[in-house]
């Protein structure tokens, strides 16, 4: 005898796949609110996430009032779980979502099934890769993404290379640069295809401080080196080839989702985030599944997602103790202008519950200063200026265009200023 | 040194590998030369990886002979040396009138070469059976027994087995010269000198130079085509089933789009010819154009993910055919000029290798029971390690590699001695994420073991 999908028997009341600072503070936060079994999978050896291995500072400022280093904050959020009651299961790798809430998974024992009345998806973010920039070249050892110099840096206190150059200017590049003076390592150039950096124009004097010379502006960069990195050549702002020697590629940032589960699953993947789309409660389009963290966009910081996870566990708590869903048919919310790479939530319910999110995000791919208008049939239902540039956190208020949702789609685009 | 091996085989290539499989299993004492480091470095590392049935060759080659008998063979192997077989069968497709009208002429070749299951088929039927192909496409037909394998667990497959049953294999050993006299073979080596009786040469893209040492001339020169491919993650696999082959012209050999025996999608080759023999860089402007075509032909490639960029070099020469000749007074045979399709021929050029030695005696008798190497499967669509019992973990998420893989392949009988080496041996760092996840877990896994570590501990110099 098959039962129906609310009859089954499950597993556990929520699983959390990925244990990082989302999936951990969300977890916790579930505890708190009463919810019983709940279990956080993560495949690494250890739980925390990215900053497990960013030994660096500032984290946890005002999660928990103290200015802790990546690795203490991560295990702090891990203490804080357990403290709670949370089961974090590590060495455990999810490999497909199903319908429903069912999960595959592997371990060092195998295949396992868990079936859970929510699964949350906390995968986090890496950075894009060599191939996934078509940077040219010679397939040499030494070309690494930050987070792995990371991770080898202060997990393993080895050096990969000694005068590497950094690809990529956001924040994350630059924190390369500490990473690689941790253990003497000495960045021989910041190379960058954008004509100025991608970060904060206020953070490039630091580049000086660091005798890191800056080439932006750079075209069709490729790698040199028969076994190992020997150079990087490009052509700089000036149309002059350049040909630096150097042993090794820091490729930095261009964050991405890390959602390859979902192309396969029941759960519907924004093109633009590249994450899960979700609404305002952070549910996903199977019903059993919600999402927090980066995941849902390249990408915000630790604290960010921390917090993230704490209002979401709330809305799922919600949810897990009202009986049947009082919606009313979802519309979305449509990206019209090239411009714009994304706009969360994707989803809109209409629904009488409360506490969902009071304000969407917007990330870009161009710079943009115009307004941003969003429309339900061709008439505005809400307009707000824009001035700003990709890699920024955007936000703006969500209230209007959920007033407005009756159930048709709505579409969100920029213009010129008048 | 002072022993007399009956063969030497230079060059671990694909090639050269197969060689000496098939000599070691007839009785044969052989050791294997390599140069680099590692096996599988030079025309080997990088190409499509499809068991070609030879329906295209010209008929009457040395080539369609020995794809023809190494396609058979490989089917007949494939099992007992847990290789892995994609049976994803082929369709050569026309994407203008003049393409199309090429196709009957095609057809009837493949039929000359025996390829009997060749037959045209509707444009509606194509695009029926593969949905995701673009419907530009004005005709085809298929090839069923085009299908995708493990291009470099073939060749490990057929080294190791022959190592399981005596034959050697010496690595940074380039052949230097070589001198025939009294019946035997003294070849200098960058690592010592060699004896044996008979010298084999299987060295790729250095056919023509490894000719010039051992016997002062050569009946070809080498001109290496390059190959470049981008590789597109596991979720765009589901768009195309068949391997797309396209109607070779003139002008271009065209653009394969197919899967990988290990769940990806791969779009190239490019062909361009160029001196370096190592050269096997990868140009933007290339990698963008073969997205470009991929898209084209597969529409919904639009929205998935690159993960790798690689590039290949084929051997070509001067002729059209392959360049096997053998030197009886010198006991020398030359295996050149190996170009496309080496991967499915290797077997069947092993064969027709003993062919051309006739009656030549080997110190053994031709083994009866041959022990079989142990090798894991990595193939994304038989059973994989990580869905079973005791194996240490996951390390590498993105390929699914576990612990136990990598441990099988550091303490097995022909350890890599680079990344890459282990790369090609496990999938570790191949994957989408090239490394983010799993670099510093490697970086201590291997500590010792390669010549470039991947990472120095703090202090050491
Ligand atoms: C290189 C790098 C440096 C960064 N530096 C900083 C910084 O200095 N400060 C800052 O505030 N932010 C930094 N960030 C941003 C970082 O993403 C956030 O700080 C934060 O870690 C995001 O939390 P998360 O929980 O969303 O994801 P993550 O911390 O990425 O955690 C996701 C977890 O999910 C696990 N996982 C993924 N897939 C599966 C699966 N299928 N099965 C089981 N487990 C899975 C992963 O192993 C990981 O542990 C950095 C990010 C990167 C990539
Ligand atoms: C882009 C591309 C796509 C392809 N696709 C396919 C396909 O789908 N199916 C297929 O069947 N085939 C395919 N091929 C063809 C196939 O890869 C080649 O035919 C095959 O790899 C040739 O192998 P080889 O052993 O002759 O040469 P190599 O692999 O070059 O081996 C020669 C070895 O000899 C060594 N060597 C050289 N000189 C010396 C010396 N002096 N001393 C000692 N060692 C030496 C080298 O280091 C090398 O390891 C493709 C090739 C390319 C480039």
């Amino acid at each position: 005898m098959v039962s129906t999908d609310q009859n089954q028997r499950k597993d556990v009341d929520v699983a959390i796949v990925g244990g990082g600072p989302s999936g951990l503070a969300l977890a916790a936060e579930l505890k708190r609110c009463g919810v019983g079994r709940v279990v956080v999978l993560e495949r690494e050896i250890s739980a925390g996430g990215v900053p497990r291995h960013c030994g660096h500072y500032p984290f946890g400022v005002r999660e928990y009032g103290r200015l802790l280093k990546g690795p203490e904050y991560a295990a702090r959020n891990v203490d804080e779980a357990v403290k709670y009651g949370v089961e974090i299961r590590t060495g455990t790798t999810v490999t497909q979502l199903h319908a429903g809430g069912r999960l595959s998974l592997t371990t060092a024992k195998g295949l396992e099934t868990l079936d859970a009345k929510r699964v949350v998806l906390c995968m986090g973010v890496r950075e894009s890769t060599r191939a996934q920039r078509f940077i040219g070249g010679d397939r040499a050892q030494g070309v690494i993404s930050t987070g792995a110099l990371q991770s080898l840096v202060y997990l393993k206190g080895m050096r990969p290379f000694r005068r590497p150059v950094i690809f990529g200017s956001e924040l994350v590049s630059f924190s390369a640069i500490e990473t690689c003076r941790h253990l003497g390592m000495r960045p021989a150039a910041m190379v960058e295809e954008l004509d100025r950096i991608v970060t904060h124009k206020i953070i490039q004097p630091y580049l000086a401080v660091r005798g890191v010379p800056l080439f932006a502006g750079v075209q069709n960069p490729k790698i040199i080196g028969s076994k190992t990195v020997e150079a990087l050549e490009f052509i700089d702002a000036a149309g002059v080839t350049q040909h630096i020697e150097t042993d090794g590629i820091i490729v930095s940032g261009r964050f991405r989702p890390e959602a390859a589960l979902l192309r396969r699953s029941p759960v519907e993947v924004d093109l633009g985030s590249g994450g899960p789309a979700i609404d305002q409660f952070g549910q996903c389009s199977d019903s059993a599944y919600y999402s927090a963290g980066n995941i849902l966009r390249p990408a915000e910081t630790s604290g960010w997602c921390w917090r993230e996870g704490v209002v979401t566990a709330k809305r799922i708590a919600d949810d897990l103790s009202s009986n049947g869903k009082p919606e009313t048919g979802v519309a979305r919310l449509v990206v019209t202008s090239p411009e714009i790479q994304f706009a969360l939530p994707q989803r809109l319910t209409r629904s009488d519950r409360s506490g969902g999110m009071d304000k969407m995000q917007i990330g870009l791919h161009e710079p943009v200063n115009g307004i941003l208008t969003a429309t339900v049939d061709d008439r505005p239902v809400w307009t707000s200026p824009l001035n700003a540039r990709p890699v920024r956190r955007i936000q703006r208020p969500l209230h209007d265009i959920l007033a407005a949702n009756d159930g048709r789609d709505v579409k969100l685009s920029i213009g010129p200023r008048r | 040194m002072n022993e007399l091996f009956d063969v030497a085989i230079i060059g671990a290539g694909v090639v050269g590998c197969a060689v000496a499989r098939r000599l070691t299993l007839n009785g044969a004492k052989v050791v294997v030369l390599e140069k680099a480091s590692d096996v599988l470095d030079g025309a080997s590392k990088g190409n499509s990886a499809i068991l070609h049935t030879g329906f295209d060759a010209p008929p009457g080659s040395l080539e369609q002979a020995c794809v023809a008998a190494g396609y058979k063979e490989y089917l007949s192997v494939a099992a007992d040396l847990e290789l892995p077989i994609l049976k994803s069968g082929a369709f050569v497709l026309a994407w203008d009138q003049e393409q199309l009208s090429q196709l009957p002429e095609l057809i009837a070749k493949a039929h000359k070469n025996g390829v009997g299951d060749v037959a045209l088929v509707d444009r509606e039927d194509i695009l029926k059976r593969e949905p995701g192909l673009s419907n530009t496409l004005v005709g085809g037909f298929e090839v069923p027994g085009e299908y995708l394998i493990d291009p470099w667990a073939s060749a490990h497959a057929y080294l190791l087995q022959a190592m399981a049953n005596g034959a050697i294999l010496r690595r940074d050993t380039e052949v230097l010269e070589g001198k025939f006299s009294n019946g035997h073979w003294t070849l200098e080596t960058s690592s010592g000198p060699i004896a044996a009786d008979l010298v084999i040469n299987c060295a790729g893209l250095y056919g023509d130079i490894v000719d010039e040492r051992c016997v002062g001339e050569t009946c070809f020169t080498v001109t290496p085509r390059k190959g470049q491919f981008v590789v597109f993650d596991k979720a765009a696999s589901d768009l195309v089933a068949s391997i797309i082959l396209p109607v070779p012209t003139k002008k271009t050999k065209g653009v394969v789009i197919c899967r990988t025996i290990f769940g990806n999608l791969l779009v190239g080759p490019t062909a361009e010819d160029q001196e370096s023999r190592t050269d096997a860089s990868t140009t933007r402007e290339a990698l963008q154009a073969l997205q470009a075509r991929g898209v084209e032909m597969v529409p919904g490639l639009d929205t998935c993910e690159v993960t790798a960029a690689y590039a290949g070099l084929r051997p070509a020469t001067e002729f059209p055919d392959y360049q096997i000749r053998s030197l009886t007074d010198q006991n020398y045979v030359c295996v050149g000029g190996i170009r496309s399709t080496g991967l499915s021929g290797a077997l069947g050029i092993a064969q027709h290798v003993v062919a051309l030695l006739g009656d030549q005696k080997f110190t053994g008798v031709p083994i009866a029971d041959p022990a079989l190497p142990d090798i894991d499967r990595l193939s994304d669509y038989h059973r994989r390690d990580w869905q079973d019992a005791g194996n240490g973990g996951i390390v590498c998420h993105c390929e699914l590699v576990t612990r136990r893989e990598i441990e099988n392949v550091m303490n097995g009988p022909m350890p890599p001695s680079s990344l890459q080496g282990l790369k090609r041996r496990t999938r570790v760092c191949m994957g989408r994420c090239q490394g983010f996840y799993c670099t510093a877990e490697l970086a201590t896994l291997t500590e010792g073991h390669f010549k470039v570590p991947m990472g120095v501990e703090h202090g050491e110099h």
